[in-house]
């Protein structure tokens, strides 16, 4: 039986939860209330993070952007501050689930969850984001390329709740997010997040292992060769090297290391169109 | 009772006192508790789209609501309609071009339609389409719902 609280701070927050050992955390409640009516999970409490006036939107900080835990993916997606590079994260928040799920789900709820096939977590770490963690020792900031551990494992401990999405500043220059899904609104098959980098990319491959595939080593022997098809190709080899992707409902995993170096060339032509 | 608690519910307008289990959504007191039938449980999941309703006029999953995360907001299902001439013209122009067939799906689509007509009131069809990419219907093939309110939102506007 879950009880709903429904703390102000996040101080009081991160309070309950250490108090109530069998509380969690619930932000939109898109994928924590169908995982209750279910039956996959039991909490004594369930702490709702809505009323934390802190936690809601997007504001300008010294480094760049913060996005607060509670902002819905329709805001993300309307957001006019994402430009750039990192108009890739207006992108994907659009292509979450559908119109009335967008203005339930949350960043930080998605980023909490870590599904591998959820949209945020290859624009995160294509955009070197970093996620900002709380509980009742204090905040702390783990960069989203080291934040997933494991399939749904990350370096959230339990009590903590994501606060925030930390983003550098805007750079000019096209992203795109590309999503291979058997319908649209549908959890990706494969999903590839690709941002222009002076004369190189940053790209991270989504859904393809149990957290977002960055190699920054690739990314720097193929800067300068955007237009060389060979070193594309050996770039795309790369990522699925490092790829571990599971046979699921959605694909084989032998079919989603075939996609993959698709996908990224398919992207990073894309971006070549925008320049 | 261990596990039950009373909610306050601002519903359709009208402070409402439920009592109901601690871990209830919102649709099961709109259904259990308040008679309110229009929202249907579907799926459960938040896919279906059989559930939506109107919380602070943004359309949301009753299914993936805690009713204990309601308080103080504004809640509105299709019962909270009756003298709203829009969805009215909606309720007849679906009823006249063949848009309601079982009518299990047609209360969230009317809601989903609402919304978008209060956003948008000359909606294209591909909006239309793309509004309605949250709601299933398992009956009509979907081109007499986009029909049906092309042509609700064409006399609303006219």
């Amino acid at each position: 039986m879950s009880f709903v609280l429904s703390p102000r701070t996040v101080e009081e927050a991160v309070g309950l939860l250490a108090e109530l050992p069998d509380a969690l955390p619930m932000s939109g409640g898109a994928s924590l209330v169908a995982m209750k009516n279910a039956r996959l999970i039991e909490a004594s409490h369930f702490v709702s993070l809505a009323g934390i006036a802190s936690l809601h939107g997007i504001t300008a900080t010294e480094t760049g952007l913060r996005i607060g835990g509670m902002t819905r993916h329709a805001q993300v997606a309307a957001c006019d501050l994402l430009t750039g590079d990192l108009s890739m994260l207006r992108q994907a928040a659009g292509q979450i689930a559908n119109r009335v799920v967008r203005n339930m789900g949350t960043i930080g709820g998605a980023v909490g969850n870590a599904d591998p096939a959820a949209d945020y977590l290859a624009v995160l770490a294509c955009a070197d984001a970093h996620v900002e963690l709380t509980g009742t020792e204090g905040s702390r900031l783990v960069a989203m390329t080291d934040y997933v551990t494991d399939w749904y494992e990350t370096l959230r401990e339990p009590g903590e709740i994501v606060t925030a999405i930390h983003l550098p500043a805007a750079r000019p220059g096209p992203s795109v997010y590309r999503k291979l899904c058997r319908v649209p609104g549908d959890y990706a098959t494969a999903s590839v997040a690709c941002a222009s980098d002076g004369d190189g990319v940053r790209v991270a491959v989504g859904a393809c292992g149990p957290g977002p595939i960055r190699s920054r080593e690739a990314e720097a022997a193929l800067r300068g060769n955007l237009r060389d098809p060979a070193a594309i190709a050996a770039f795309g080899a790369a990522l699925v090297d490092l790829a571990d992707p599971v046979d699921d409902v959605r694909g084989t995993s032998e079919f989603r290391l075939r996609l993959i170096p698709r996908m990224v060339a398919a992207a990073i032509s894309d971006l070549e169109g925008k320049r | 009772m261990p596990g039950k608690q009373v909610f306050t519910l601002d519903l359709n307008g009208r402070e409402t006192e439920v009592f109901a289990p601690a871990d209830a959504t919102l649709l099961d007191v709109l259904r259990d508790n308040c008679a309110l039938r229009a929202a249907k449980r579907g799926c459960n999941q938040g896919v279906c789209g059989a559930c939506t309703v109107m919380i602070d006029d943004v359309p949301v999953r009753a299914c993936l609501t805690m009713a204990g995360a309601c308080g103080g907001r504004a809640i509105r299902t299709l019962e909270g309609y009756g003298d709203d001439p829009v969805m009215g013209r909606l309720q007849e122009a679906m009823n006249a071009s063949g848009g309601v067939q079982c009518g299990f799906c047609t209360s969230g689509l009317l809601i989903t339609a609402r919304n978008l007509l209060a956003e948008t009131p000359r909606p294209a069809q591909a909006e239309i389409r793309s509004a309605l990419s949250g709601n299933l219907c398992r009956c009509t093939g979907y081109v007499r719902i986009v029909e049906a309110i092309a042509s609700a939102a064409e006399e609303v506007a006219r």
